[in-house]
């Protein structure tokens, strides 16, 4: 194990991937003289060379298609996206490109590539800069959307991704990026895409919470047990396809759910989930499933506006005492 | 290449060997080789030739084609319209669904244009009216039929339909329905064969409407940076669903749009099958050399848009009159001339390709329809993934 910063786990990922198999390249704006945006390609150029990590013009709709023609020819993509709300100027590429090509062909080409970059809120970056694409990406029949919340899942999941023979979006966090924690040194580290991860025990409520909101869920669940009760806290990790398995088992011990989903409320992951569960452990709720999101409105700029746009620690906390009903 | 601003012709500016002398995509910082933006010159001017191969200019024995090739390509054209003509039938009968666009009047183009290339090893990507280049490429015509009848033999096990012929075996990549977000993808292809540097060059077909997309623009640029081995091809069939190129461009000479994207360019008369082939042959043989272009070529489609387009936006003389340059009545007057054939030989060949098609329509007939468990299958590589039921 090592200490590193998420952009770090990341790049550890992208380095041992792309050290192992030739075809793996990565591409997209300020990625190789740049070192990256947020420098999670840090010398990754002088390592690989310009063939294999490739600076683009600003033209998202382009570099993403040809992510996916080069995926489609044989080659394993990394394809950068400086934020994910840059990616909607992209968004047929990967809605009817990436995701569908390979059902409309019936099954001869497949798509082994990775779509990577930040996600969600990044502070007072006003309404376009702060979009969680979870629910616009998730709802795709054709692709896989992963993300992780620690630098060491980060790394597990991301070389699971890249050798992934599906498109997978994974959603980092320029917030995130500078956390620190321990990571798996060991070679082919790999965290299965699909499996959520029972980071906590307990058996009060049900905390499902994935990215930034990991923490709050965390947090939270100190809170609880400062009361005297244990929470469950599940992250995800995958958001497609999602492991409702292992939430409604715990849903079963439990009897009580708080989701915490930084995306706006409607049509979201937060929604899915709650329907999942009313559908498969409806007997087995002793109250409503609650859920903690961004206000159902554009992010503002001010920052009080903002602080309380973003879902709230004491907001969750709140709702887990009132399904308890305390 | 192009960052020379006063060049007179891409193809021949000395920048073309800087930037192949580097190995690898992302361009060197080198600021010290650059000219300072600052420095300007007292005017800025450019020019650009384009080559335009005309039709009737070029034989065969300047192409090489000998007497089986010639009558392979008359055969093939034959049967690109006479599979169209019986699926326009078919769909009067509903046993086709959706949307069916016909190639009907461009036959030369694909047939022209597989024949400048190595199939099964050579790319090729296009649009959504598709059925001529994959039939132009060697795809069985049984296949095709099936997929358009939905048919679980069809050449994407009827999950495609009309607008989404693929072949992995002869390297066609599709068959796209959106228009021209197809185009960056055929970039993306081109881009994986220099990173492997296998020699194969990818054509990227689109019509014309294509080019007032951004996807094209972006992908043209991306191409023209990476010196790509790659041919743009428009079909420039003069009409966009209903709108003609001269209401839809500022510029109608829309082999221009290579200009900004530092490429060279062409103009073809797509009526005419050798014409074609000696442009696209000089334009694949530029593209092994990873020097991407453009080729635009002018051709016409004979029906609507789509089978439920009356094509009101044109007049029946303008139709007549692109119909008396038929791309297939010219090539049976050419082998009838030049005694390389008879009328009676290519009627019977005619005759043969009828019979294929019948055959095609049977084959799909007798296929089943896909079982319902298919649906779940190809969505992903994953066996097992776990759908929401």
């Amino acid at each position: 194990m090592a200490e590193l910063q998420f952009r770090e786990a990341i790049r550890a990922a992208m380095t041992e991937e792309m050290e192992r198999d030739e075809d793996i390249f990565l591409i997209g704006e300020e990625v190789a003289e740049y070192d990256g945006a947020y420098k999670v390609s840090e010398g990754m150029l002088d390592q690989f060379g310009p063939k294999r990590v490739v600076d683009t013009p600003i033209s998202e709709n382009g570099f993403v298609g040809l992510g996916i023609g080069a995926a489609m020819n044989g080659l394993r993509p990394i394809v950068e996206l400086m934020t994910w709300n840059f990616s909607f100027v992209a968004f047929d590429q990967i809605l009817n490109n990436a995701a569908k090509i390979r059902y409309m062909s019936g099954g001869q080409f497949s798509f082994p590539i990775v779509f990577r970059g930040p996600n969600g809120a990044a502070g007072q970056l006003a309404a376009t800069h702060n979009t969680s694409v979870e629910s616009f990406y998730a709802h795709i029949p054709g692709i896989k959307v992963v993300s992780p919340s620690t630098p060491n899942d980060s790394k597990g999941l991301l070389k699971a991704s890249i050798r992934d023979n599906d498109p997978v979006l994974f959603l980092e966090s320029e917030r995130m990026y500078g956390l620190k924690g321990e990571v798996s040194d060991e070679e082919d580290y790999i965290l299965p895409i699909g499996k959520a991860h029972i980071v906590r025990e307990g058996d009060a409520v049900t905390l499902v919470a994935n990215g930034k909101d990991y923490y709050i869920a965390l947090e939270v669940a100190d809170r609880l047990a400062e009361d005297g009760h244990q929470a469950e806290v599940i992250d995800p990790r995958t958001i497609r396809p999602l492991d409702f398995d292992t939430i409604i088992a715990s849903i079963k011990k439990t009897n009580r759910c708080v989701i915490i989903d930084e995306s706006n409320p409607f049509a979201s992951l937060s929604s899915e989930i709650a329907f999942q569960i009313q559908e498969r452990a409806f007997d087995y709720l002793d109250a409503p499933v609650r859920r903690i999101t961004a206000k159902d409105v554009p992010a503002p700029y001010a920052k009080n506006l903002m602080d309380y746009y973003m879902p709230q620690a004491d907001d969750a906390y709140q709702a887990c005492r009132d399904v308890m009903y305390l | 290449m192009a960052s020379d601003s006063q060049q007179t012709s891409p193809s021949a500016t000395e920048d073309v060997q800087a930037t192949e002398d580097h190995e690898g995509f992302t361009k060197p910082q080198n600021e010290d080789a650059r000219p300072d933006p600052l420095d300007l010159p007292d005017a800025l001017e450019f020019e650009q030739t384009f080559k335009v191969y005309r039709g009737g200019t070029v034989g065969h024995e300047e192409l090489g084609l000998d007497t089986d090739t010639l009558l392979a390509m008359y055969r093939n054209m034959l049967l690109q319209r006479r599979f169209e003509e019986r699926s326009l039938q078919m769909y009067r009968k509903q046993k086709i669904s959706g949307f069916l666009h016909l190639y009907i009047g461009q036959e030369a183009v694909s047939t022209g244009s597989v024949h400048s290339i190595d199939v099964g090893e050579d790319t090729i990507i296009t649009a959504y009216r598709d059925h001529g280049i994959g039939l132009a490429m060697g795809m069985d015509p049984n296949v095709c039929m099936a997929e358009l009848f939905g048919k679980k033999d069809g050449c994407s096990k009827g999950k495609g339909g009309s607008m989404h012929f693929f072949s992995k075996e002869k390297r066609l990549f599709g068959g796209h329905g959106i228009v021209g977000q197809h185009i960056p993808v055929g970039t993306g292809i081109a881009f994986a064969h220099k990173y492997r540097g296998d020699g194969k060059v990818c054509l990227t077909f689109f019509g014309d409407g294509a080019v007032g997309q951004g996807a094209m623009h972006e992908a043209a640029n991306l191409a023209g940076l990476y010196d790509l081995p790659i041919v743009f091809v428009i079909e420039n069939n003069e009409y966009a669903m209903g709108t003609a190129v001269h209401r839809a461009f500022a510029d109608p000479d829309l082999c221009k749009q290579a200009v900004p994207y530092g490429m060279p360019a062409s103009i073809v008369d797509g009526m005419d099958v050798f014409s074609v082939t000696k442009a696209m042959r000089d334009h694949v043989a530029m593209a092994r050399e990873n020097q991407p272009s453009f080729v635009e070529v002018r051709t016409y489609r004979y029906q609507g848009h789509s089978v439920s387009d009356p094509a009101n936006y044109r007049t029946k003389d303008e139709l007549e009159q692109k119909k008396g340059e038929d791309a297939i009545i010219r090539l049976k007057s050419y082998l009838v001339q030049h005694e390389l054939s008879t009328n009676e030989a290519l009627d019977d060949i005619d005759e043969e390709v009828k019979q294929q098609v019948l055959d095609a329509i049977d084959f799909a007939e007798n296929s089943p329809l896909p079982d319902l468990e298919a649906i779940y299958e190809d969505v992903y590589s994953q066996k097992d993934y776990p759908f929401l039921a």
